[in-house]
């Protein structure tokens, strides 16, 4: 019966439409029902699939100079008399560009950690989620040799509570990097590492950050080029913990 | 120029042709110059220069042709159809489906769905901003949206299929 009443709104749901209220309740429902749940990361993962297919064209380097010169030239004052409300239009425009700049800037960031969140729960609900099994990080680490192009430490784990579960390649916007998985008490924390590009940089300008995504609590930072993310459902400390490790590792 | 790239590449998936999207993309900005004192500061900026773009790929002659051809006599009928997507071998295997069977799915797509699945997926619009850009009601929007990815989930299982008689 409930399934009637959720099933529909599970569109509604992955496009973040509907009341915080009723995001509550599906959350709930998802938790409490496998029928729906397997319906929704299916749907999350054509969602994702359009999301990756629909930026498919550039434009050339020309054409963006044309239309920079274009602007250019548009916004020169062509009368000396109409100086005024010509300056006054560039300045808005500018504002709004910078404020548009600044909102993509943040929705690029929202949308590399949804990217993660999408990769971390999938992994979870696959029956294989890692393709190098193995506790020793001296087995994963080797493992990622030649995978990908660069390399890190990982920490010893010994009478701290974490264990490692193993690890597997992972793709953020077609850059490979390293997925590892790790467990403290009943939960999964997903650790992924990727170069720290410059477009990364630009979205997470202050090297560490700390949100949430999907309910799942994130930590991000960058050391030595790369750039870390911590996914989980643990709790904020467990997460911590975990990150404070591998900080001293790749110190 | 922040919104370039996006309203480049709607452009181009609009239109299907480089040449095309450019002339759309520089009409664009000429227009949005033009016309920024229609702008209201404190709207939504990102909305009203899609809309631009939007309006002027419906008068183009490409425009003009898709808008022809794709019945709209449904629109806002679609609330009533529940949307079922069961797992099943098929769709399991179009989840599978690489990037370029899902930029050939997405190009059967006719185009007045295509874009406002562009727009809620690729450019992440909620439904208010995409009602904003095309100049819609909201129910209509979420009855094309549906419509739309029922349109690519079927694009994309024939392609599964015809994947599996290989």
């Amino acid at each position: 019966m409930s399934d009637d009443i959720w099933q529909p709104k599970l569109d509604l749901y992955l496009d973040s439409q509907l009341s915080a209220e009723e995001m509550h309740g599906m959350d709930a429902h998802l938790r409490e029902c496998s029928s729906c749940a397997s319906d929704a990361l299916h749907r999350l993962q054509i969602k994702r699939a359009t999301r990756l297919a629909g930026q498919r064209y550039a434009p050339s380097d020309e054409f963006r100079r044309r239309i920079e010169r274009q602007v250019a030239a548009k916004s020169r004052p062509q009368r000396r008399w109409l100086w005024v409300p010509v300056l006054a239009t560039a300045v808005v425009l500018l504002a709004a560009i910078v404020t548009v700049g600044r909102w993509y800037e943040r929705s690029r960031a929202d949308q590399l950690l949804a990217e993660l969140a999408d990769i971390h729960v999938a992994d979870l609900a696959s029956a294989t989620p890692v393709d190098v099994v193995s506790s020793d990080r001296h087995t994963v680490k080797p493992w990622f040799q030649g995978k990908l192009p660069f390399t890190f430490d990982l920490p010893e784990l010994q009478g701290t509570g974490y264990r490692l579960v193993g690890g597997r390649v992972a793709y953020l916007q077609h850059e490979p990097g390293a997925q590892l998985l790790y467990d403290v008490g009943a939960h999964h924390i997903s650790v992924f590492i990727f170069r720290d590009r410059p477009e990364i940089e630009r979205s997470f300008p202050a090297g560490e950050s700390t949100g949430r995504v999907l309910s799942f609590h994130v930590e991000s930072w960058a050391t030595g080029g790369l750039r870390y993310f911590a996914f989980s459902d643990a709790s904020p400390e467990s997460i911590e913990g975990l990150c404070r490790l591998l900080k001293q590792a790749g110190a | 120029m922040p919104l370039f790239d996006s309203l480049y590449n709607f452009a181009h998936w609009l239109s299907q042709d480089r040449d095309e999207a450019e002339d759309l993309v520089q009409e664009t900005y000429a227009k949005a110059l033009k016309g920024f004192g229609s702008f209201q500061p404190g709207t939504n900026f990102r909305a009203w220069i899609f809309r631009i773009l939007r309006n002027t790929f419906l008068t183009s002659r490409t425009g003009l042709a898709a808008t022809r051809t794709v019945p709209l006599e449904s629109d806002g009928d679609e609330q009533q159809e529940v949307a079922v997507s069961r797992e099943t071998p098929e769709s399991i295997l179009l989840v599978q489906a690489g990037r370029q069977q899902v930029q050939a799915a997405l190009e059967q797509v006719p185009v007045i769905f295509r874009e406002v699945l562009l727009l809620c997926d690729v450019e992440e619009m909620s439904y208010q901003e995409i009602a904003d850009t095309l100049a819609l009601p909201i129910g209509t929007v979420m009855s094309r949206l549906h419509r739309a990815r029922r349109s690519l989930r079927t694009a994309l299982e024939g392609k599964a299929r015809e994947a599996k008689h290989v």
